[in-house]
């Protein structure tokens, strides 16, 4: 291929098909994307760990695998060769996985996330695993033991969080795809602050099998790369039924329609008023307004809508997610993996290993979460809290029997500056407002870049969409996307 | 003042699955597998891990919750139970809590006072913890933990507080860890620790609705455990009472060797659970047409069994029991009893009871081993309540078909066997022994009656066993008869 073309510009779709052809070799490929993560890494740091070999590896057999089938015109995994990150939460079988934690520092899990194996089955190449915040707890990436990730559009700001280093690498192009996770907007908020395409998928959609548990009845397995056409790609070798996961949905699954049309006359988007409230950064208003007008220009019908129980998802999710968490992290007592801080007896050992090993922020949600569940609160928190995520889903109900789509801002502002709201949870946790709702709700969001600000900074907007409605949510992407440019910008500061 | 215990009981029994509750590992013998070699990522609660429900094992719930005659909840639910112990690999148990598969049944019991019925308060599935064991060094100390049993199908049963005594509480048992058996969910193994009792115990006046403070004793693994524990309890508060103290809440365990109930746990130190629902499990739905086809899968349960062996063979309620207590058993009696119409059904039970017991205890063989058949152990009785051949004779048939397989037809042709009733020959064998042994007839004449019995075995024994005892006797006492009369 020729030399003076950066191969890591390549879309996901691109590289698969000069793949295809022979024009290029997978292990060119993986090479430009490896050098390139080298480059970067110390000045964005997206990645916990790497795995060079292992991808260069499965380079060398993808590259066999094409030439015999060339010869033999068999065909070859949909996705044979495609580069991808992998968010340390979810495991990759004889790679360690730490979640971000030095709980699980020496954790190399002996099975693969369901996800992550159907990924491998349709051909990838894993590049390493990508930082995020500990357990995924975080809008930010700081809450990482492993170091911050810097934002490739300013590395004096946050990537978002938690799937900050996954986002942060598929902006840099140092990968053309990666997987995060999204328990209260994981994946679309820092889709948004780094200026890529990343879907939360419907809740069940996607398997949790092999996903280091959050908030087990939020969290959902996503996907970052640079288009919509990707996202549907990747996407589609994500999804389906899974038996080890008892959650997954059983869905018939048809690859999304990306068909060259951009006529938009049957979609109805709506416009939740809750979502566009004082405090937020006017040009993030300003640039979402815009392409829904852009989109109005296509053909689509706009309409007004409310979702009057947006504000009681933020205490609703930190009274659920941290709740979920008190357990799902109670197995983490350095008794059957992990590093351990030994004691005199068991009880100091649990103590002594969770006291250590645990950031504070951690620490804080098991805190909160156990509270909640505590005898004499639980009803007036968790199940006051169950009561109210009910409500919030019938909001979502009722909208959907009006409209197609919900569009609105991802988060209230761009990326923020590394340490801005280090001292002020709060203030952390109002990052999420426009996310959280859809996790409640268990619908699907997919965020994508729609403009800058004054200082450079991706501003994205976001589409929510009934369950099951991931398709439609794509099709809007890829056909703004088809007439717009801001996906194609690139970072160019940090090179 | 009069003070009458009552006793709820809590029972924790391992479901006969192949595999456990909520992933794919096989539930193998804890006493003899290597440990930790039945465990895999999801049991030993690796991140990342998600259970999945175990149909075998709501099945066999199920089976138990309709014996108990349950109302059956259509949509249970799954919860967590939280708590830090190292045989406890997730840091919670999944249970079910606030809606359990099924609640309101009950279990009759037999007692010398007659029938009760005790009632069922709930039953619901969980997972068992794994197994510790503290080595105490002279160096060091330490703990090993064995995952096999972490996530072994529990059934828990929890019964009302309806059991006022001991032998309340023995039938109650028995009869529970019996219907396991016969339902073919629990092994009945206790000294597996399969089947685990927990007992509340509380004391309130005679006549009183009110129930007193009750104190609950934990880890009860055998019947005897469990009657011990709970007489030992029952004394302590008892003389508390009377010495005008007061009960305090709490929960002990029971110590096997000193025969006495030790403090684990007082009400302030009492856990918080922090039970949730659990989020990675959908509700459990039991479909209508899933529990009819359980329904229908029941065997006859152990109490009606028992009623109907009185009733329909007319047998004592001492060897219905004995009968039912193995199923096997009790379906090999009623096989024989068709294979032979003319035999009283009493009499084949206590042939069952009697001389098959005996030849299992001695030979260490399960029934399903034995050499005898139903048809063929009807075949032989009929041959007594025919009188062809005698009761002793019978027995030494029976045990040579134990030993070689063959029949009883077979046996007592070839060897000559046959009861003989021919009056003549008999006749002619009593005359021969009154007049071999003139000392013994002259003692007998001369007022010493019971010497007849010692005659009746003299020709018993020259007709080699055969004869028919009734015609003997009758001969013999005429033919005695006639000679006193001639003395006279
Ligand atoms: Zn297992």
């Amino acid at each position: 291929m020729n030399d003076t073309r950066d191969l890591t510009n390549l879309t996901v779709t691109d590289a698969l098909a000069a793949l295809r052809s022979g024009e290029l070799s997978c292990t060119e490929l993986v090479r430009a994307f490896l050098e390139r993560i080298e480059r970067l890494e110390p000045r964005l740091h997206a990645f916990i760990t790497l795995t060079p070999e292992l991808a260069l590896r499965q380079a060398a057999a993808a590259d066999r695998q094409y030439t015999r089938a060339r010869k033999s015109g068999e065909s070859t995994p949909p996705l044979l060769g495609i580069p991808l990150a992998v968010k340390d939460l979810l495991a990759l079988a004889g790679v360690r996985c730490t979640c971000g934690s030095r709980i699980l520092d020496n954790f190399v899990p002996p099975y693969s996330a369901t996800v992550v194996q159907r990924l491998l089955d349709a051909g990838v190449v894993v590049l390493g695993k990508t930082n995020t915040d500990e357990f995924a707890m975080g809008s930010s990436t700081e809450n990482s033991a492993y170091g911050v990730t810097r934002n490739p559009w300013n590395v004096k700001h946050v990537p978002g969080g938690s799937s900050g280093g996954s986002a942060a690498a598929v902006a840099a192009r140092m990968t053309p795809a990666a997987l995060g996770t999204d328990t209260g907007g994981s994946v679309r908020q820092p889709a948004s602050f780094c200026g890529v395409t990343g879907l939360k998928p419907t809740y069940g959609r996607v398997s949790r099998f092999g996903l280091v548990a959050y908030g087990s009845s939020l969290d959902t397995v996503g996907v970052f790369a640079r288009t919509a056409a990707d996202v549907a790609l990747l996407f589609s070798h994500m999804a389906g039924f899974d038996p080890r996961d008892a959650t997954s949905v059983d869905f018939p699954l048809p690859l999304p329609c990306l068909d060259g049309k951009t006529n938009l006359k049957d979609v109805r988007i709506g416009v939740p008023q809750e979502y566009f409230i004082e405090g937020i950064q006017p040009e993030v208003e300003g640039a979402v307004k815009a392409a829904i007008t852009h989109l109005e220009k296509l053909g689509a019908v706009v309409l007004p809508i409310s979702l009057p129980h947006t504000e009681y998802a933020l205490p609703v999710y930190y009274l659920i997610a941290p709740a979920e968490a008190s357990a799902n992290l109670a197995r983490y007592d350095g008794v059957r993996f992990g590093p351990r801080v030994e004691a005199e007896n068991i009880l100091d050992l649990f103590c002594n290993t969770r006291g250590q090993l645990f950031g504070a922020e951690v620490k804080r949600r098991i805190m909160l979460g156990t509270y909640a569940l505590s005898a004499g609160y639980y009803d007036a928190y968790y199940g006051q809290a169950q009561k109210v995520r009910t409500l919030i889903k019938q909001d979502f109900e009722k909208a959907f029997e009006l409209v197609d789509v919900i569009a609105a801002p991802v988060a209230p502002s761009t990326a923020f500056k590394i340490g801005e709201h280090a001292d002020d949870p709060l203030a952390m946790y109002l990052e999420d407002i426009f996310t959280l709702p859809a996790n409640l709700a268990g619908v699907p969001g997919l965020a994508f870049p729609v403009g800058f600000d004054y200082q450079g900074l991706p501003v994205g907007m976001q589409l929510m969409g009934a369950p099951f409605g991931e398709e439609m949510l794509l099709r809007l992407a890829h056909v703004y996307q088809q007439t717009t440019t801001w996906h194609l910008q690139t970072p160019t500061g940090v090179d | 003042m009069q003070y009458e215990p009552v006793i709820g009981l809590e029972i924790h029994a391992e479901l006969l699955t192949r595999s456990k509750m909520f992933c794919g590992c096989p539930v193998v013998d804890f006493t003899q597998a290597p440990p930790n070699s039945a465990v895999c990522p999801v049991c030993a609660g690796m991140p990342g891990t998600l259970p999945v429900v175990n149909r075998q094992a709501v099945e066999l719930a199920l089976r138990v919750a309709l014996a108990l005659q349950c109302q059956i909840a259509p949509v249970s639910l799954f919860a967590r139970k939280n708590y830090f112990y190292p045989d406890l690999p997730k840091g919670y148990q999944i249970s079910q809590y606030e809606y359990p598969l099924a609640q309101h049944g009950k279990l009759p019991i037999q007692t010398a006072d007659g029938e009760r019925l005790i009632r069922i308060r709930r039953v619901h599935l969980e997972e068992d913890t794994g197994k510790l064991t503290h080595v105490i060094g002279e160096k060091e100390s330490y703990s090993l933990v064995d995952l096999n049993r972490a996530g072994v199908p529990l059934l828990e049963i929890v019964t009302e507080p309806d059991i006022h005594t001991l032998e309340e509480l023995r039938a109650f048992a028995e009869g529970m860890r019996h219907l396991l058996r016969v339902l073919g969910v629990n092994s009945g193994d206790m000294e597996k620790g399969v089947i685990r009792f927990e007992a509340n115990v509380s004391l309130r006046t005679v006549g009183s609705a009110e129930l007193g403070t009750r104190v609950e004793i934990k880890n009860l693994n055998s019947f005897r455990a469990l009657i011990r524990a709970t007489a030992y309890q029952i004394e302590q508060q008892m003389a508390a009472l009377q010495r005008g103290e007061t009960i305090e809440q709490e929960t002990l365990g029971w110590d096997d060797t000193s025969e006495m109930t030790f403090s684990q746990r007082s009400k302030e130190e009492a856990h918080d659970y922090r039970y949730f629902p659990e989020p990675d499990l959908p509700p459990l739905v039991v479909e209508h047409a899933w529990l009819e086809r359980v329904a229908a899968s029941l065997p006859e349960l152990p109490f009606a069994r028992l009623k109907r062996f009185q009733t329909q063979y007319g047998l004592s309620a001492e060897d219905a029991a004995l009968l039912i207590a193995e199923y096997l058993i009790a379906d090999y009696f009623e096989e024989t009893v068709q294979a032979a119409p003319g035999v009283a059904p009493r009499m084949i039970a206590s042939w069952i009871t009697g001389e098959l017991f005996a030849w299992l205890n001695q030979s260490g063989e399960r029934l399903e081993e034995i050499k005898v058949s139903p048809a063929g152990l009807g075949e032989l009785l009929r041959l007594v309540a025919q009188d062809e051949i005698n009761l002793n004779t019978a027995k030494t048939v029976l045990s040579e078909m134990l030993r070689t397989g063959r029949t009883a037809g077979q046996i007592v042709a070839e060897r000559g066997l046959k009861q003989i009733s021919d009056a003549d020959q008999i006749a002619r064998w009593v005359a021969r022994v009154l007049a071999e042994n003139p000392q013994e007839l002259k003692s007998y004449l001369s007022g010493k009656e019971t010497l007849i019995n010692w005659f009746f075995g003299q020709v018993m024994r020259l007709a080699g066993g055969r004869a028919d005892p009734q015609q003997l006797r009758q001969e013999l006492e005429k033919q005695l008869q006639s000679m006193k009369s001639n003395s006279s």
